[in-house]
């Protein structure tokens, strides 16, 4: 190759690297050019985050900057949750330069050490990009603290029932211990955060009628949105038409945003926005629709797009409704559609029914968009829209509505079976998990009492 | 945090000229910083813990204080200040250890932690200084002894399951307070 075609060859591929790292750092600069982002992928990201890869500023802030950029990035989105859950292995454990042999075996002060993206062949569940027996790399020496621990897989540290990286609310040994006496069933099995009154970002007013209403009077179908509205709780607590309907420069809108709720559900919006529901929206992306999503999902739902109203209705706030079948309106995976023949579900239908009490309906929102205590005034209650919180792992469910029922022995059972999780818990669980019968013997011996190896939770007597 | 660190003199406590002229020793630093760290961490046991929990018995402290309406423990308040300090980088880090910590994680990790609370449980009066390298990084580490200064100390750490020493006695060296301070940043 002459010089001269060695020169040319370089300018080109420098002018088509710069106007690659353009198009993907500035992608506002050729907005008006129709370009597919899906080659610059350059693997297939976790179910996680599928539904925002085309927004690569999503985790990529900076063009040029390394691995803290993306860090960034991860806490931006997930720092909230896992300060809420109490993360049990926090990056403010890991600075401290006493952990430093630590950190060389596994850099837990980075995210990406544990969950690369883009890498499809080597993720399992919740993005986990390395192998399950990662535990190891620090806590080789278990078993001679917990004799319980001896000899036992460390692929098997995160099943469920055992240990969370992040999440351990109910899985910390006095927390099993506490529980280990409770039966399957509660005596009284309801959920009681339907008590608490609810948290609403906005002062009660008088109550409103029909004829006080402020919408345009040339409106098409005018009286039955009036009719329906005067019904609703909306209109009992003085929510205007002009309100919800209301544009960012103060005019009319037929539709009603994300952020016309949010005005005064400042609380489900956050969650519903950091949700797979509603990330994309978040990210100014079009919403999502069932059409997108990587589960089974309902084929006539497929371009549903996914807002309050998807869910809410119009002017029909049904609650119920959308707890149960405003889900399975689009999800179609055997754990949804065998919830209608779960005794959860009857449990629901009676209660919405009129015949069961308040609470004592278990519906898909009940497990995965529950309601609970607000976080900034624990005497009102919210209902958390963001489902990433109340999935996976499974046990993200105990405290804020298994418990509410059944007993921690059987939830770990029954959390813990594969098979009763297809089934939408329709039957009593067929696996059993030891760990509160671990939590129970280390107890024992630390207090100086022989463990009573035979008990209920180890009928067998098997000593560990 | 602006404050230039030299290593030169550290161990002799001598100052080298141009700490003098720029900035502070490392051991006078974290000499300071203890005063602050200990007289917070003595004012909560005594004033808010003791007072609350065995003097009005209005309220109790509990390691689980996220899931109950209780006081953190002293040693957990000292815990979260240290790790929000932490997360600031600063080149400072400090950490509430214990021969016969509850828990485990409290326990020495480095060879300079062993020998640090080791001293200071014999020489209760002096402090322990040293230099070591953790993660090719060069730290100042100075230890200074933890004192059971109110009862509440003394039962918790005597009546707790997960205590490998329960006959504490008030006054008894209890761990030690270790402070890291990078050098060469």
């Amino acid at each position: 190759m002459s010089r001269r075609l060695l020169a040319l060859w370089t300018v080109g591929s420098l002018v088509a690297a710069g106007a690659l790292g353009f198009l993907l750092w500035r992608p506002s600069l050729f907005e008006a050019m129709p370009v597919d982002r899906t080659v610059f992928l350059p693997g297939a990201t976790s179910d996680g985050h599928y539904q925002i890869e085309l927004d690569c500023e999503a985790c990529h802030t900076a063009g040029f900057g390394g691995r803290e950029v993306i860090q960034d990035a991860c806490v931006e989105c997930h720092g909230a949750e896992l300060e809420r859950v109490d993360d049990s292995h926090p990056k403010s454990k890991f600075v401290d330069p006493r952990n430093a042999d630590r950190i060389a075996v596994l850099d837990a002060r980075e995210c990406v050490t544990c969950h690369q993206e883009h890498r499809p062949g080597i993720t399992s569940e919740m993005g986990l990009s390395l192998p399950s027996d990662l535990c190891y790399r620090c806590h080789e020496d278990v078993g001679e603290e917990r004799p319980t621990h001896a000899g036992l897989p460390f692929d098997s540290c995160a099943n469920v029932g055992c240990h969370n990286f992040h999440d351990n609310r109910a899985l910390y040994e006095d927390f099993l211990v506490e529980h280990r006496h409770e039966p399957p069933l509660r005596r009284v099995a309801r959920i009681s955060w339907t008590d608490l009154p609810r948290s609403v970002d906005a002062e009660r007013r008088a109550p409103l009628g029909p004829g006080d209403h402020d919408a345009p009077p040339d409106l098409r179908d005018l009286d039955r949105w009036v009719t329906e509205w005067a019904g609703t709780t909306h209109a009992m607590a003085g929510t205007q038409c002009s309100d919800c309907h209301r544009t960012a420069d103060g005019g009319w809108s037929d539709t009603v945003t994300v952020e016309n709720c949010g005005a005064c559900h400042e609380f489900e919006e956050e969650g519903f926005l950091a949700s797979r529901h509603g990330m994309r929206i978040e990210r100014s992306m079009p919403p999502m629709r069932p059409g997108l999503a990587r589960l089974p999902m309902q084929p006539e739902a497929a371009e549903e797009t996914l807002d309050c109203n998807a869910c809410h209705g119009a002017h029909d706030f049904d609650p119920q409704q959308a707890a149960a079948q405003a889900c399975l309106g689009c999800h179609a995976d055997e754990h949804s559609l065998s919830w209608e023949r779960s005794p959860h579900a009857a449990l629901w239908r009676a209660e919405v029914a009129g015949e069961g009490s308040p609470g004592s309906g278990v519906s898909c929102a009940t497990c995965h968009l529950p309601r609970g205590s607000d976080p900034r005034r624990r005497s009102r209650s919210v209902v958390f829209h963001n489902q990433n919180d109340f999935l996976r792992p499974r046990e993200k469910q105990i405290r804020s509505s298994c418990l509410e029922c059944h007993g921690l022995p059987f939830v770990l059972d029954s959390l813990a079976d594969p098979e009763l999780v297809t089934t939408n818990y329709a039957g009593p669980p067929s696996v059993h998990v030891e760990s509160i019968h671990y939590a129970s013997v280390l107890r024992w011996k630390l207090e100086g009492r022989e463990p009573p190896w035979q008990d209920e939770r180890n009928p067998k007597g098997t000593q560990p | 945090m602006t404050l230039a660190l030299f290593a030169a003199g550290v161990l002799t406590g001598c100052p080298s000229s141009d700490a003098s002229r720029d900035g502070i020793e490392p051991r006078s630093m974290a000499d300071t910083l203890h005063a602050v760290i200990e007289s917070n961490r003595t004012t909560y046991t005594r004033r808010v813990v003791n007072r609350l929990t065995k003097e009005y018995e209005v309220v109790r402290a509990s390691e689980h204080w996220k899931d109950e309406p209780t006081l953190p423990l002293p040693a957990q308040m000292f815990r979260m200040g240290a790790e929000l300090v932490a997360e600031q980088d600063t080149g400072l880090t400090y950490a509430l250890l214990s021969t016969w910590p509850i828990n485990k994680q409290n326990r020495a990790r480095t060879d300079t932690e062993t020998e640090g609370l080791r001293f200071v449980a014999d020489n209760e009066d002096e402090n322990f200084y040293a230099v070591e390298t953790l993660g090719g990084q060069r730290y100042f580490t100075a230890v200074y002894a933890d004192k059971a200064v109110s009862p509440a100390c003394v039962s918790c750490h005597n009546e707790h399951r997960d205590s490998p020493r329960t006959d504490f006695e008030l006054g008894d060296v209890m761990g030690g307070v270790v402070i890291r301070i990078a050098l060469d940043r």
